[in-house]
């Protein structure tokens, strides 16, 4: 008797457990703040089209001396990189990031970011194992994927031609 | 003109990738990785190519431009050989590359870390 109450206590025990759960995500649910989808999408998209604008006109600069349009648009990538690695290292890129977003994190100078900013953090562990493994925790996945898949293309046209 | 459509197009791609961020669950390096990807992917098929010529930097900055050089290198090797057809992404991207890396590894070596403000 004793142990058949037990388990009927459990199993009442049980179900209100889940609805309150429930109950409870709702309710955090209700004072989470929501993203604002508008006024995120609206920084980001100002300023990830000012650094694309910026980018054209040095690109056209160089060119205007003589530049070939292939070496203007390594050498520009080149700038965004090392000027957003300086950036982080002084730690203005994380406050620019909190106000642009998705801005500045999809143009290169994220991708320059994401390798400065661990590096930087680990820098306790060594200059080897903790810079020069951590330079790449972030950066490494996108290498790895983005040249496997610029890779596989181009094997597949040439086994097409 | 030039200058609107980098404008309206690398502004544009921002765009998706905070959409990504705000509706969705990914990491931002997952973000930047299907970015590249999809880049590369887009160069394949042959779609990206008219994004760059219409916008230039504007397509080109962004990541999934990484991906579209890395991708059009390789395929541009292809049509010399094999072997061309490996190393021409990397050779592509090599500067952009290793400036990331040596500038980088410089700059985490000089400076330190920072709290987040």
């Amino acid at each position: 008797m004793a142990k058949q109450q037990q388990q009927q206590q459990q199993q009442q025990a049980k179900k209100p457990k889940k609805e309150v759960t429930k109950q409870y995500e709702q309710y955090v649910k209700q004072f989470t703040p929501r993203p604002k989808y508008f006024t995120n999408c609206a920084k980001a998209f100002v300023v990830g089209g000012l650094i694309c604008m910026a980018a054209l006109y040095i690109q056209n600069l160089l060119m205007k001396d003589g530049m070939s349009e292939k070496n203007a648009g390594a050498f520009v990538t080149v700038i965004l990189i090392c000027s957003a690695q300086l950036l982080t290292g002084f730690g203005v890129f994380d406050s620019i990031g909190k106000f642009a977003g998705a801005g500045i994190f999809v143009p290169i100078t994220g991708f320059a970011n994401s390798m400065v900013a661990p590096a930087i953090e680990y820098k306790k562990e060594g200059p080897v194992m903790g810079v020069g493994a951590k330079l790449f925790s972030l950066a490494g996945p996108v290498l790895v994927c983005g040249i496997s898949a610029g890779t596989i293309i181009g094997v597949i046209y040439y086994l097409m031609k | 003109m030039d200058y609107l459509y980098a404008f309206l197009i690398g502004g544009g791609i921002c765009v998706i990738g905070q959409v990504l961020m705000d509706t969705t669950k990914l990491t931002t390096p997952r973000i930047l990785v299907i970015f590249v990807v999809a880049g590369a992917v887009l160069t394949g098929l042959g779609l990206y190519e008219p994004l760059v010529q219409l916008a230039k930097n504007g397509a080109t900055v962004p990541l999934p431009g990484f991906g579209y050089s890395l991708a059009k290198g390789a395929m541009d090797g292809a049509k010399e050989g094999f072997l061309a057809a490996l190393s021409g992404g990397l050779k592509n991207t090599a500067a952009g590359l290793t400036a990331a890396v040596v500038f980088g590894y410089i700059v985490s070596l000089i400076f330190s870390p920072k709290s987040k403000r």
